[in-house]
């Protein structure tokens, strides 16, 4: 009996101990990239970024169908699909990393925290290594995730004439996540 | 030292739940127990909440995803017209597309006319994309001082995934009027409407892979006027297209239509081509037996014969223009 009372009363303790770990998720994260290398402008963007994180792992996931990126001239955004990204063959690209600096951050409180997030970002079926510097704000509960940065073209098997030229060499990504 | 825990105790609980034993026990240890083994299950859901892993969970979206998700399939064809005629793509909305296009003069004509290459024939046109399955365009053409214009609709999209449709329709109609003065005006025309013909098309086209893309064309013709009063009003036609993917940027391009019904002294019109594409323009080369770029005259009124060397060379070509900005890319 007292060994049971006593096991009981561990486990009831450790329950408390362990804090459950929160799960923020989101569809609609937005993604623009922008590789304008001459006069015409090759910008795109994506409303329908997939992306989950976990507060005290820091784990971050992201996740976008290639095809969801809109351009504004419709022949740029087929030859986005056909000829460069290859949608068919290479549906999605995604980032699969930590939050560094996760451990340090309060989730419960509001504020606004400089992050660097790595791990292995996945486009065209190339897998890079990379580390990006961005900003975790929470206001009112809600979190979110801003970053910008670039990345090599060519670094994703991603081949073409105009990579260069109009096309710049490295392209611009700005990142905008709202977690639910 | 958790795990040992809930071992033992849901043991205990197994145990417990044996009658013989049960007897023996008093109330008061079985709800002592019963509360433990709660516990227990509430630390274990906490170990499992505790091991969430991202990673894992996204490639089982993934996976689902594919199953879950409709994808539409776009580039059957490199641009709005397969050869002369038109193809299942549409401009999307907001698109200007201007379209040039020349055919030569027949290849037998010789060195004096190098070729052909003397004579031109000439369209100038726009297509607009009203929204990305509504587009409509206008042009005129030096054959037969010919205006035209046309509206397109894609009714079926094909895709792939959730919503498995193998194959896409459109729908075109177009209206041609000849203002060329007619030479032998036997036949006094009244009115202009008798220049006018009209065309409707039915477009299924599929791509059945990366690489090649094939597509059907049931046609009627509508002349207002006809040459003889023996000749029928309305004609039909039933077109066939193919591409092949060459390269990236080159598409092979075949187009023959076969007329059900027809006027006399007229022979199918058979195409082939190559497009290239470059950036913000398409070209498109081919070798032709027609010399019209209006639905009516290379379907109905094609005059060439592949045998007899009466081909003509042509291109297309064709540049884009956003003129309607999604305002939250830039």
């Amino acid at each position: 009996m007292k060994r049971i009372l006593l096991s009981f009363l561990i486990l009831a303790l450790s329950a408390s101990a362990i804090q459950a770990q929160k799960l923020f998720a989101t569809k609609k994260g937005q993604l623009k990239f922008n590789a304008t290398g001459g006069v015409e402008a090759i910008a795109a963007v994506n409303n329908q970024v997939d992306s989950k994180m976990v507060d005290k792992t820091g784990q971050i996931v992201f996740s976008v169908l290639i095809k969801g990126f809109k351009f504004d001239n419709q022949l740029m955004e087929d030859h986005f699909n056909e000829n460069y990204l290859e949608s068919t063959k290479f549906p999605k690209a995604d980032f699969k990393g930590f939050i560094l600096n996760a451990a340090s951050i309060d989730f419960s409180k509001d504020g606004k925290h400089n992050i660097t997030a790595e791990g292995t970002l996945t486009i065209h079926n190339v897998a890079q290594k990379v580390s990006v510097p961005g900003t975790l704000t929470i206001a009112d509960g809600k979190l979110s995730v801003m970053a910008s940065f670039k990345i090599k073209i060519k670094d994703y098997g991603v081949t073409g004439l105009y990579i260069g030229d109009k096309i710049a060499p490295d392209a611009e990504i700005v990142l905008n996540c709202k977690y639910d | 030292m958790l795990r040992l825990c809930s071992i033992a105790n849901t043991i205990k609980l197994v145990r417990f739940l044996n009658f013989k034993q049960y007897q023996m026990l008093d109330i008061k240890r079985f709800l002592l127990t019963t509360a433990l083994f709660f516990v227990v299950l509430l630390n274990t859901e906490i170990l499992f909440a505790q091991t969430i892993d991202l990673f894992a969970m996204q490639d089982a979206q993934d996976k689902k995803d594919t199953k879950d998700k409709t994808d539409i399939v776009t580039a059957t064809f490199k641009t709005t017209r397969l050869i002369n005629g038109q193809s299942i793509e549409n401009v999307g909305r907001g698109i200007l597309d201007v379209k040039i296009s020349h055919r030569f003069g027949t290849l037998n004509s010789g060195a004096y006319n190098l070729f052909g290459l003397d004579n031109a024939s000439m369209r100038m046109g726009v297509d607009y994309g009203i929204t990305d399955r509504l587009m409509v365009g206008a042009g005129r053409s030096t054959y037969q001082k010919q205006f035209d214009a046309f509206l397109k609709y894609r009714i079926i999209r094909q895709s792939t995934g959730k919503r498995y449709m193998p194959f896409s329709v459109s729908y075109a109609a177009s209206i041609a009027l000849r203002t060329l003065d007619d030479p032998n005006a036997t036949t006094v025309q009244k009115w202009y409407t008798d220049r006018l013909s009209y065309t409707h098309q039915l477009i299924i086209a599929s791509k059945l892979n990366d690489f090649t893309s094939l597509q059907v064309m049931p046609t009627l013709i509508h002349y207002n006027s006809v040459p003889l009063a023996k000749n029928p009003n309305d004609l039909i036609s039933v077109g066939v297209g193919f591409r092949e993917r060459l390269s990236k940027r080159v598409n092979l391009t075949g187009e023959y239509y076969n007329q059900v019904t027809q006027l006399e002294g007229y022979f199918n019109s058979l195409s082939l081509g190559l497009d290239i594409e470059t950036g913000g323009h398409v070209f498109q080369f081919h070798v032709s037996n027609s010399t019209g770029m209006t639905d009516k005259t290379f379907i109905t009124e094609t005059t060439g014969q592949w045998e007899k060397g009466d081909i003509h060379f042509g291109f297309n070509i064709a540049r884009v223009f956003t003129v309607k900005k999604k305002k939250e890319i830039n």
